[in-house]
């Protein structure tokens, strides 16, 4: 994914403004700028999904309310709608109405989609970031530990790695679901039952794990075998030390990179999880799981399901385009390759 | 020569018993329930558990209940269902195959079709109008959650302009098996493997444009050019060649992890009855056999699928061969 050229060490970590440079080739390029701020209107519009529903939508998501009756441009119309196409025995619910209230319409359940896509986008963009965390600190650690202390410890931790990277994602990941979702997770002490939102994020953290450990773990062995490493240990520095200074900030920008792009990914696994019914559980909802629910109403109102859809795209495309203008700022060599 | 592929072999095998020993731990050795309630699934009687738990081993140490597991799965290949009750897993898995292999297929045909062209216009001018536009459009294309660009395409054609010229050949929702109607088979597939493909698509015209861009700058292209070669012939008969060393190997990555479980979301939103939508069914009816046997098989396939597309590479990469 990335191509490291002569070695990491060709960076010293603590030149003056490492960073300085990398943020103002950032700011210069204008495609990075606008999926910054896209990204941040989405998180701002999600975390404002109790506001929305509360104050302008004044309605409950998480219930259903099939029998309700609303009023749009002075005319009371019922949420569900009995539907006079056809046979004229189905239902169907309100389309969008352009009103504050069901501005995007209703769902099967007759809850108002708009407010239910914000609070999708805050539960979905929830566990990304939480398994993202997850990832980067577990692989961070494990890459770091079995690439410096090698030996055994390298031999046991990278045989696992081996076999966890050789597990298909999506099977792993719904082999851990079907056994979560039915009875909760009990790690020792930790316990997170089946209902909590950060079960999925659990999983998908864990099965992203050598997405991250295996590069950090190649890097910190080039690492260990430098000059200043091996000056370090020559001077007595406890090892705690010398990985904290001497290791951790140059694998810091390898980390940096994966991030935006593992949240794309982990977005996308989330969606498909909730998709197939072991993600986020009911009542809840992410934008995977509003999908699935969209999907029996797709030919009727279609918006149910497209929205999300869209709300997934757009902010895994800003979180790709991020990624990118990142590692070519952190890579001016590569950039200049690359256009 | 030899030393190398055993090697690989050797891998292969320790990473199908690992995996095959952590899908034996999370479906029986998790702690906080009781497996035989889970095997049996919703509402099982207590004879029934019984039975799981005759069927099992479940009352012997684990080390004995995974050998049984693996006796079951990959010997006898008699695991019974207790949700359909007596209904045998490994035939189903069999069956489901050709299903599975003739979606991914199309979608392999189509992406590398897709990949070459895009790759190739993208990089003849890096930097142009065409080169970004193509770029972003692949990024979309790996931005989009495939299940979802699925409903998409079952609005369009099955819905609102199915009654149009352009859609109305499109067939309902569900498979067409080659040996009863071929042209039904293919008019059945051609979308879904489109669905499938358009990740790919964007994924792959991406790699081999970097890979194109990188290869322009070695000293064989240089001298290719300097030989007085049209840069057309420079880029399709140098610069590519070396280029889909590094794509091959990604794409038998990812054929490998789209039959072995990656098409399972096309599958469900087109009604596909292969392997991904088998687990699809199996998890809505929380029924663990079927999940266990199409977890193992279908990593079994993949790791075997990677170790392969690692010896062939050796054949086809002179450097790796003679190193």
């Amino acid at each position: 994914m990335t191509h490291l050229v002569g070695g990491p060490a060709a960076t010293p970590a603590y030149a003056p403004g490492l960073w300085r440079p990398v943020l103002r080739r950032l700011r210069a390029d204008r495609g990075a700028l606008a999926a910054a701020v896209l990204l941040l209107a989405i998180v701002a519009l999600c975390l404002a999904a109790p506001l929305y529903a509360a104050r302008i939508a004044q309605t409950d998501p998480f219930r259903s309310n099939i029998s309700g009756q609303i009023t749009v441009n002075g005319a009371a119309r019922a949420v569900i709608e009995d539907n006079a196409e056809g046979l004229g025995l189905g239902q169907t619910p309100i389309g969008p109405t352009g009103a504050a209230s069901y501005l995007l319409g209703a769902d099967s359940q007759g809850r108002d989609v708009a407010a239910r896509l914000l609070y999708g986008g805050r539960a979905s963009l929830l566990i990304a970031t939480v398994a993202t965390l997850l990832c980067m600190g577990l692989g961070g650690a494990l890459g770091v530990v079995a690439g410096y202390f090698g030996g055994v410890v390298d031999a046991v931790l990278s045989r696992l790695l081996d076999v966890l990277w050789a597990f298909p994602v999506y099977l792993l990941a719904i082999s851990l679901s079907i056994v979560a979702v039915g009875s909760g997770l009990h790690l020792g002490p930790l316990v997170i039952d089946s209902g909590n939102p950060l079960l999925p994020a659990f999983i998908i953290g864990l099965v992203g794990v050598p997405y991250v450990a295996r590069p950090v773990r190649a890097q910190v062995q080039a690492l260990r075998r430098s000059d200043f490493v091996l000056a370090a240990i020559g001077i007595g520095v406890p090892t705690p030390r010398i990985l904290l200074v001497d290791v951790l900030p140059n694998v810091s920008s390898t980390l940096l990179v994966l991030v935006p792009l593992l949240m794309a990914i982990n977005m996308l696994t989330e969606s498909a999880l909730s998709f197939l019914s072991i993600g986020v559980q009911a009542p809840a909802a992410s934008w995977g799981t509003i999908i699935q629910d969209g999907l029996a109403l797709l030919y009727t109102r279609p918006l149910v399901a497209l929205a999300p859809g869209l709300a997934i795209m757009l902010t895994v495309l800003s979180l790709n385009l991020l990624g990118e203008a990142l590692r070519d700022a952190l890579d001016p060599r590569l950039a200049g390759r690359r256009s | 020569m030899i030393r190398p592929l055993v090697a690989r072999l050797a891998q292969m095998l320790f990473v199908m018993a690992g995996i095959s020993v952590i899908t034996f731990a999370i479906f029986f050795a998790t702690p906080g329930s009781d497996p035989s309630a889970r095997i049996a699934g919703r509402n099982a009687t207590p004879e029934t558990l019984a039975a799981v738990r005759l069927s099992f081993g479940l009352d012997q140490p684990l080390p004995v209940q995974y050998g049984l597991l693996m006796q079951r799965l990959f010997i006898t290949q008699d695991l019974t269902s207790f949700m359909n009750r007596g209904e045998k897993v490994v035939p189903q898995i069999v069956a489901a195959t050709p299903v599975t292999l003739s979606l991914v297929a199309g979608a392999a045909l189509l992406w590398v079709a897709g990949a070459g062209l895009f790759g190739v216009l993208a990089a003849l001018r890096p930097g142009r109008a065409l080169d970004r536009g193509l770029m972003l459009l692949g990024l979309v294309g790996v931005s989009m959650p495939v299940y979802w660009l699925g409903a998409v395409v079952n609005l369009v054609t099955q819905s609102r302009f199915h009654d149009s010229w352009l859609f109305s050949w499109v067939p309902p929702l569900g498979y067409i098996a080659f040996a009863d109607d071929p042209w039904g088979w293919f008019k059945v597939l051609v979308l879904p493997s489109f669905t499938l493909a358009v990740f790919y698509i964007g994924l792959y015209s991406r790699v081999l444009r970097s890979a194109l861009i990188e290869a322009n700058q070695q000293d064989y292209i240089r001298t290719a050019r300097a030989k007085g070669l049209s840069e057309r012939r420079v880029l399709l008969a140098h610069a590519l060649r070396t280029s889909l060393v590094s794509v091959v190997t990604l794409f038998g990555l990812d054929f490998g992890a789209l039959v072995g479980g990656g098409a399972l979301l096309t599958e469900v939103v087109f009604g596909l009855p292969g392997i991904g939508k088998l687990t699809y069914d199996a998890l809505q009816a929380l029924d663990l056999p079927v999940i266990m046997a199409t977890v193992m098989y279908a990593s079994f396939f993949v790791v075997a699928a990677n170790a392969l597309v690692d010896m062939l590479y050796a054949f086809i990469d002179p450097r790796v061969r003679d190193a």
